[in-house]
């Protein structure tokens, strides 16, 4: 059986919602890498140098980045050497393979780790602008509506109008916010919170904190301190630090992975706005160069459009157009 | 990250030329090739990239370069001046209607910036053209994004005009305008929700706000580390809207910012403001030939250079670059400038408008931070007036007395030495160590 093939049978499986908002939310970006790649398997026929080249350009146009899409067409011609596979439409299924394979290739979980007995703490990171609070927002409703008892903390007291923002998405997800005035030191928010989830018997405690260009070293060292007192107050916490990632940043998506994992330790990507035109594709490099998971995407405005990440289905997103397309003789084309 | 900069890439090519009699069409691909990656490291386009780089190679493989005893530095300027040209030759400036109020609408997605950069151009007409703006708060979707535009009017003590989240976006704005004319506010500010390029309701709504109330200018707000995309979300934006120009945010960071470039070609549209920083005076114009220099690599001089105009006392600034041109630059210079610099921001921001800042051995580690500068000028205070006008005196008893003096340890003392001596060294190589030079191109290349 074919590798999409499988991957839709495994997805119809499952509760269709999943495969289905990554598919809406998708569409955008199915519709250019998914046609741009049938298109080009139309083209040519033959597997040579100027498809591999045109391949590349895809896949840059795609900021999957110029390293990594060097690693992916390498594995490609690997593959094709010794499958020897001369036809570009057996190709097609060989780059959907390689590239869900690049996104899975470490066995870890994708999901959220949890304290099991007791208080579970996340921690925000991110630059300015690419939706922390919003993200906050959402995960403190998807939690509360599985039953938990969630807490937020205002820890950006910089940006004007920061917390009120998160205050407004405690009440539409009906949660509490600890928040102190705007200009304090945010990790005195954030002992403050963890002290208040304690003593509430809080199930989750979700820390925001301001957006901060990943070159400010103070900056960069007030986000250390609000994370050691987080630990000192409960070790083993944070249990995840999680990158928002704005799914439209080009290449300096690496440099913000690696300054604030250096910084923070970052366990996760949240990988937000993929409900543009943007194609997320630096995931695929942050994967390749730092290793670093997608746990979550955020796909739309409404307060629902968060979704754990599931590998199969975004490559699924991003190509099942390719397998339907397969069947037609005349594909749509976008 | 990981590709040095297009200077260090090219130059690893050229060494190799160098040796060569000719360069031959081979040596010309590889050039362009290396420029091609650089570009794309920068987030610039691939489509972009791709028109760009033809232009090149035929003005590469023109005689001017090839003939040129110095055929590296040539390329360099083939490539910054096609890119200058590509964003827009000259600096661009700010249209004011001729009848006041100037209505200025801000527009892009979300996250990109646009109430901060709201609060920094007002507050910039203020200060440059002395202008009495009003700001209009049509954001009524993001949560608090009324309040935010608020309370950036407190800091800048101006006026904010809202009607509450419930009111319709156009409305809003056209009794902004009308309240604009009522108080005789010169300039309108319509800062407006961040959107997605392909929401049509959203979008139909920006049209409507335009149609309402007419802007002189209408801004693209675009983060200077947009991927590829930029080009999707520059299209639509720039078919629905007929768009003035384009603010380019997030500046500061360490990003290339090679969606300048892309925006530019398929806007046509002016870059006309760059925002870097997070206080609220952190804006500047947009200059074409320092970000052709930034989305190679090259740092930027001119921007420190003015920079240091603007805030820097202007005889002393005089003094000060003769002394960094002689290379007679003691501690108490360094001393005085740090109570100059400190006016002009952030020292690491300045830092990485140095050319060839990264590539100092002493200097690429260095982090400054404002609260390690503090330590700085402890040292040097503690330092007797022979010892800051000849460090070299320094030795190993005159360090710990130092230390000691400063609260500071041996370590500290000998970090602030050796970065001392190594900043004398790139003034020195900055400032071309002569008079006859100083019209010269301030890049210091290994191949020119």
């Amino acid at each position: 059986m074919s590798f999409l093939k499988k991957i839709k049978q495994k997805l119809t499986g499952q509760s269709d919602s999943v495969t289905s908002k990554f598919k809406s939310g998708l569409t955008k970006t199915r519709n250019s890498v998914a046609s741009k790649v049938n298109n080009l398997v139309k083209r040519y026929r033959k597997v040579d140098e100027e498809f591999f080249e045109e391949l590349e350009d895809i896949l840059i146009g795609a900021d999957v980045g110029v390293t990594t899409v060097m690693d992916i067409v390498e594995r490609l011609k690997d593959e094709a050497r010794t499958r020897n596979i001369k036809d570009t439409e057996a190709l097609r299924e060989v780059i959907a393979e390689v590239l869900a394979d690049m996104l899975t290739k470490s066995e870890e979980e994708t999901s959220l780790k949890m304290n099991e007995n007791g208080l579970t703490v996340y921690l925000f990171v991110g630059v300015n602008g690419v939706g922390k609070t919003t993200t906050i927002g959402k995960l403190a409703n998807r939690f509360k509506n599985e039953g938990k008892k969630v807490l937020l903390a205002a820890g950006d007291t910089f940006r004007a109008g920061a917390i009120e923002q998160l205050e407004i998405w405690g009440e539409r997800a009906g949660v509490d916010v600890i928040k102190h005035q705007e200009g304090s030191d945010p990790a005195a928010v954030v002992f403050d919170a963890v002290a208040a989830a304690k003593s509430r018997g809080v199930d989750i405690l979700i820390c925001d904190t301001a957006g901060r260009l990943q070159n400010k070293v103070n900056l960069m060292k007030e986000l250390e301190k609000v994370k050691r007192v987080i630990s000192r107050e409960l070790p083993d916490a944070p249990h995840e630090v999680l990158l928002a990632l704005d799914a439209t940043t080009g290449q300096n998506a690496l440099s913000q992975a690696k300054t604030f994992g250096e910084a923070t330790d970052v366990t996760g990507i949240v990988l937000t706005k993929l409900d543009g035109t943007a194609k997320g594709g630096i995931v695929f490099a942050i994967r390749n160069e730092l290793d670093l998971p997608v746990k979550l995407v955020t796909l739309g405005e409404g307060i629902d459009d968060i979704q754990p990440f599931d590998a199969d289905a975004f490559v699924y997103g991003l190509f099942g157009d390719m397998l339907e397309d397969a069947g037609d003789s005349e594909a749509e084309e976008v | 990250m990981a590709f040095e900069n297009l200077a260090d890439r090219l130059q690893a090519t050229f060494k190799k030329i160098r040796g060569k009699g000719k360069v031959s069409e081979a040596d010309v691909k590889e050039m362009t090739r290396e420029i091609r990656l650089a570009l794309l490291e920068a987030d610039v386009n691939f489509k972009v990239v791709k028109d760009f780089i033809n232009r090149v190679k035929e003005r590469a493989i023109g005689q001017e370069v090839l003939k040129s005893l110095t055929p590296g530095q040539q390329v360099i300027k083939v490539v910054q001046d096609e890119l200058t040209e590509l964003m827009g030759g000259e600096q661009s400036k700010i249209t004011l209607a001729s009848k006041p109020p100037t209505v200025i609408m801000l527009v892009g997605l979300q996250g990109a910036g646009k109430t901060t950069t709201t609060g920094k151009l007002a507050n910039y007409l203020r200060k440059q053209y002395n202008k009495n703006p009003l700001l209009v708060a049509a954001d009524v979707y993001r949560p608090a994004a009324i309040k935010q535009l608020q309370t950036l009017g407190k800091q800048l003590s101006m006026p904010v005009f809202s009607l509450g989240e419930q009111a319709n976006p156009v409305d809003i704005a056209k009794q902004g305008l009308e309240q604009a004319k009522a108080d005789h506010n010169d300039v309108v500010f319509i800062d407006t929700a961040g959107r997605l390029h392909i929401d049509e309701n959203m979008m139909e709504e920006l049209q409507n706000i335009e149609a309402a109330i007419k802007p002189d200018e209408i801004f693209l707000v675009v983060d200077a580390m947009t991927g590829q995309d930029a080009v999707n979300v520059a299209e639509n934006f720039s078919e629905r809207l007929d768009l003035t120009g384009v603010v380019l945010t997030k500046l500061d960071g360490d990003t290339r910012g090679g969606a300048a470039l892309s925006v530019k070609a398929v806007t046509g549209k002016p870059i006309k403001f760059a925002a870097t920083g997070e206080k609220l005076d952190a804006l500047e114009p947009f200059y074409p030939d320092r970000m052709a220099s930034r989305i190679l690599g090259m740092g930027d001089v001119l921007t420190l250079i003015e920079k240091a105009q603007q805030d820097i006392d202007e005889e002393k600034a005089k003094d000060m670059e003769k002394k960094m041109r002689t290379a007679s630059f003691t501690f108490d210079d360094f001393l005085e400038q740090i109570g100059q610099v400190r006016k002009m921001g952030p020292l690491d921001e300045l830092l990485s408008m140095m050319p060839g800042a990264n590539k100092l051995k002493g200097m690429k580690n260095i982090q400054i931070d404002d609260k390690q500068i503090g330590q700085v000028e402890a040292i040097i205070r503690s330092m007797t007036p022979q010892e800051k006008e000849d460090p070299e005196l320094i030795n190993a008893s005159r360090r710990r007395r130092i230390a000691n003096g400063s609260g500071t340890s041996i370590q500290d003392v000998n970090r602030l030495l050796k970065q001392f001596k190594e900043m004398k060294k790139m003034m020195k190589q900055m400032m071309g160590g002569g008079k006859g030079k100083k019209k010269k191109s301030p890049f210091n290349l290994p191949f020119m």
